[in-house]
């Protein structure tokens, strides 16, 4: 029996360094593409180079007589029994999603669109037999803007019907939430004494561009198919592998191993998933598809792809009267597992931290020729803080107002939780001044509009902006009835269970599926708090369906504030369970028993037993209570009754180079509120990531596709993940306001820093060149846009017509070739 | 097929490859070193790195014939006697790390790095380390860490001398 030892320092909020890092530091990884069976045969697949075509002929002769080549397959050969994936959250709950086909066997709809699959006894082999094989084409016009895709002259899926998918509509005036914004606004127009600003915002495509390309193995060879993928969603993979496949659920595990990062590109059932059961099956051997960073490029998910039209209204004091938001968002060929939600969510989020007393938000949603886009780091939640967070500084441009106390102005103050917004969330708890008094200290505010007006005064070329951001977000997805009256097809729970093992050393089990979040660290020490059992002592086991059965996995910042509290909750049961083998060995009643530090003490006298003697007593069982089992074990299942609303002020200052164009992040601070923390040594790599990529979408990132479709930024050396010089340093710090909705008073922090980032970076390059006459400068704010904006601000160069200049951003390796798709 | 004899993280292999046979491939599919990964087709991610004869290089843009009589070091070759290498080390101590999957190849690039440099700045750090790709991190912790672990390799500090491993070729 081990004796317990007490943990050193309060396990709750400890900055412990990671249980997870002594593998993956030494190269001891599990990564999916590691994994070698006997006998496996790879996959590799044949993907169209057209975005809109029907096949009329593949030609695969040539490549099944290769070396080493078992089999090549078509859409045809596999047709009958490759279903649909699936998309489990529609919007459009009036119409039948389109067929989303794993293989296209008569139409492809995107340039990489799968076409033929080869299996081979090596990946070298079957990549060579995949370039042998020539498929015949006659192409179709391609659907590329989304925006003329709503005249339906050419269909994307004819059997829809048109082009446009869903059309989902949020009024606070119908909802009860506030007025008729229509008529605020139209009133607004007519009082001399009110301004309306309306501006375009584009949400350009985005790439999620996690490191470690997907990889998926099938083994059909046990009692059970086992299928390990490079997925977020194990547990979601399973269920529609199984439902999708007509195949019997307990018949199928699937293993998320290491995962190298997912950012919501892996939130997804993918194609390739699909076809390696239909083909492992049908050979009765295992088999393995490893993507090149080329097809990960042109074939997983994308992201954002909305254009926004915005309408904010407001007394000329300053006092925001109405906020319409117009959305269009491109879903692409089809529909993926949360496609049409991704954008719609944004609607309850737009309103933000401000009080607006009316509200109205559409989305209409697009087919288009292009890959699909799904959810990634934040999936709505960036695009809407984007538009509510520009449209704030144009209003305080158009006022001529300090955009800081504009915000403050029209926020919610702290004393007026819990509030509901004009979406209809209720914000249980926030202090959105006092994180932004911190953060305009540590950014020193005054010093740096001290410095703007003076570089402006003496027409530096170097131009100083700053851009703010005061964002607040959705996170800790989802509470089940409420994703049950927007149609979803699952709720938003998550379990957790407690093994105590007979040397009092406890395993957790939890649903959420970790990849590169840092679960086994952070739950070791929500059980070492909770247990006062040694950090050392607690094993996470997670991302396996059969030592993990239940769960809705890792997404939407919910695996502390959903899993966690599964957590917590599995633990308090264990601790019951412990309680009355206590009393019955300390001989006392349950009422004189105090449990801390992992430990019974009998109130009043000097006898104590730890809940891990506890836990031998009961693997021994000689001696428990009768009437209840010998075991501690505990499992329970949360279901949130709310989300949880993280804020933060974000304050960026960017140099502008007027003459190149080119933006440097002088400095960037923080000040993020995601109420207590288990782990800020976690919580800060979480916001430091985030921004990375947040700053991406605003300066670098953009998945750009020529005239025909093609997508010529599919390459790392195209597409601009920013490296170490691209960033600056970040000054991150936090306040904490707890949730009142869960008792650890935890929020989320996985897509904070994303969310917030984007918008202080564009409104801080912005505020440098507003002055020379700029209004606007899309994402990403490259050198070339920014100088060409401040050229025609200057009346030196025409303005360009926006996506004229698209075929700019590509480089030259070209990602695609006419022959044989992706390499 | 062509023969070659290598040395990878300390054990001698001698093995008929393809022509076309890339390094990362013969260190993963041949030798089952998979703590080496390919993260991109353009030699853009650098989580391939290793080490060729103490200079680090992208694995992914070797030929395993290139390697014939040479010496790789990998990730899983750098902790010496159950002591993790200062790298390693400073990777964990900074949560330098997220999901990982760039780690090996950072840290090798981290430590060639330093072979040149000693003891660089945080903005030598980042320029040294451009050619690496991280899409968790935000690059901030790994320039800790790469810092850090200058000081700790500095003779003075330590004991333990880097050399052997640290690239540089001086």
């Amino acid at each position: 029996m081990t004796a317990a030892t007490q943990p050193e320092a309060a396990e709750f909020g400890r900055a412990r360094k990671r249980k997870e890092d002594a593998r993956l530091i030494t190269g001891r990884t599990r990564w999916t593409d590691n994994i070698t069976l006997p006998g496996m045969l790879h996959l590799a697949m044949v993907r169209s180079p057209l975005a809109h075509a029907k096949i009329t002929r593949i030609h695969t002769d040539a490549a099944k007589q290769l070396p080493g080549v078992i089999a090549v397959y078509t859409g045809t050969d596999l047709d009958a029994e490759q279903s649909s994936l699936p998309c489990v959250f529609p919007i459009n709950v009036e119409a039948t999603p389109p067929r989303h086909v794993s293989i296209a066997s008569d139409t492809v709809r995107f340039a990489g669109e799968i076409v033929a699959v080869v299996v081979a006894r090596s990946a070298a082999a079957a990549k060579d037999a995949a370039d042998d094989i020539q498929v015949d084409y006659d192409p179709l016009e391609p659907v590329l803007d989304m925006e003329a895709a709503l005249v339906d002259s050419t269909l994307v899926h004819p059997d829809h019907g048109s082009n446009k998918w869903a059309f989902f509509p949020l009024d606070s005036a119908t909802a009860g939430t506030g007025g008729d914004a229509d008529k605020a606004i139209a009133a607004a127009e007519a009082d001399s004494d009110s301004i309306v600003v309306k501006r375009r915002f584009r949400q350009q495509r985005l790439i999620p561009a996690f490191m470690e390309p997907r990889s998926v193995v099938v083994d059909p060879t046990g009692e059970q198919l086992t299928m390990w993928s490079s997925t977020q969603v194990p547990h979601i993979v399973k269920t529609m592998t199984a439902l999708s496949l007509g195949l019997p659920e307990h018949k199928v595990r699937v293993i998320a191993p290491d995962v190298g990062g997912g950012f919501g590109g892996k939130l997804q059932v993918i194609p390739e998933e699909f076809l390696s059961v239909l083909i492992a099956r049908r050979m009765g051997k295992p088999v393995k598809w490893t993507e090149t960073r080329s097809e990960s490029m042109v074939s997983g998910h994308h992201g954002r792809d909305q254009i926004q039209d915005i309408t904010i209204a407001a007394k000329k004091d300053g006092t925001v009267t109405a906020l319409k938001g117009e959305l269009t968002a491109d879903m692409g060929a089809y529909l993926g597992l949360l496609t049409p939600a991704c954008p719609a969510f944004g609607g309850f989020i737009l309103p933000a931290i401000y009080k607006i007393p009316a509200y109205k938000f559409t989305c209409t949603e697009v087919f288009t020729n292009k890959t699909w886009t799904d959810a990634y780091r934040g999936a709505g939640r960036p695009e809407a803080t984007f538009a509510i967070e520009r449209i704030m500084n144009e209003l305080a441009a158009e006022l001529g107002r300090d955009p800081l106390e504009l915000r403050e102005q029209n926020w919610i103050s702290h004393d007026e939780f819990p509030y509901t917004n004009a979406g209809g969330l209720t914000y249980d708890s926030g202090n959105y001044e006092a994180a932004t008094v911190k953060a305009k200290e540590l950014f020193d505010y005054d010093g740096l509009r001290a410095e703007q007006h003076r570089r402006r005064a003496a027409s530096d070329s170097v131009q100083l902006g700053i851009g703010i951001s005061t964002y607040t977000e959705v996170c800790g997805l989802a509470p089940s009835r409420l994703l049950g009256s927007l149609g979803a097809a699952a709720g938003g729970w998550e379990h957790a269970s407690i093994r105590m093992l007979a040397t009092g050393k406890v395993e957790v089990v939890t649903g959420a599926s970790p990849h590169g979040q840092g679960h086994e660290t952070a739950l070791s020490q929500l059980i070492a708090h909770k247990l006062g059992v040694p950090f050392e002592d607690v094993e996470v086991l997670h991302g396996d369906t059969q030592s993990s059965p239940k769960g809705l996995d890792t997404y939407g910042s919910r695996s502390l504030v959903v899993g966690g509290i599964a957590v917590v909750n599995a633990a308090d049961k264990v601790i019951e369970k412990a309680r009355k083998v206590a009393a019955h060995l300390l001989e006392c009643s349950e009422r004189d028993l105090e449990f801390a530090q992992g430990k019974f003490t009998v109130k009043e006298a000097n006898r104590s037993i730890t809940i891990q003697e506890i836990a031998f007593a009961v693997f021994s069982a000689h001696n428990y209570p009768e009437g209840t089992e010998p075991s501690l074990d505990s499992d329970a299942t949360f279901d949130p009754e709310n989300f949880s609303f993280p804020h933060g002020t974000h304050l960026c200052a960017a140099e502008v180079d007027t003459e190149t164009g080119r933006v440097t992040i002088r400095s960037y601070v923080c000040v993020d509120d995601v109420g207590t923390v288990v782990n800020p040594l976690i919580v800060e790599g979480q916001v430091h990531g985030g921004l990375a990529q947040g700053i991406a979408q605003a300066l670098f990132e953009e998945a750009v596709h020529d005239e025909g479709g093609t997508l010529i930024t599919g390459t790392l050396a195209d597409y601009l993940v920013p490296s170490a010089v691209d960033l600056p340093q970040f000054t991150t710090d936090r306040t904490v306001t707890p949730a009142t909705t869960n008792p650890l008073g935890v929020k989320g922090v996985g897509e904070a820093g994303t969310i917030a980032s984007t918008p202080a970076v564009v409104n801080a390059v912005l505020d440098a060149v507003r002055h020379l006459g700029v209004v606007d400068i899309e994402m990403p704010c490259s050198p070339q846009r920014v100088w060409r904006a401040v050229q025609a601000a200057r009346g030196a160069v025409k303005p360009v017509a926006e996506h004229a200049t698209e075929t700019a951003a590509g480089g030259g390796l070209g990602s695609i070739d006419a022959q044989g798709g992706a390499r | 097929m062509t023969r070659i004899t290598v040395m990878v993280d300390g054990v001698s292999y001698v093995d008929d490859v393809e022509p076309r046979t890339l390094l990362v491939h013969y260190l993963r599919e041949s030798l089952g070193k998979t703590g080496t990964v390919v993260g991109c087709d353009t030699s853009n991610c650098g989580a391939c790195t290793v080490h060729l004869d103490g200079r680090s290089v992208k694995s992914c843009s070797v030929f395993a014939v290139q390697v014939d009589g040479s010496e790789i070091a990998t990730i899983e070759g750098l902790a010496r006697d159950g002591q993790l290498h200062p790298m390693q080390q400073a990777f964990h101590d900074n949560h330098a790390l997220q999901c990982g999957f760039c780690t090996p190849g950072m840290i090798m690039q981290a430590i060639d790095l330093l072979g040149d440099d000693p003891d660089p700045d945080a903005d030598s750090v980042r320029a040294g380390l451009e050619g690496n790709l991280c899409r968790c991190t935000g690059y901030q912790n790994i320039v800790r860490a790469v810092l850090d672990a200058a000081q700790k390799m500095k003779p003075a500090v330590s004991a333990r001398q880097p050399s052997t491993i640290a690239g540089g070729g001086s």
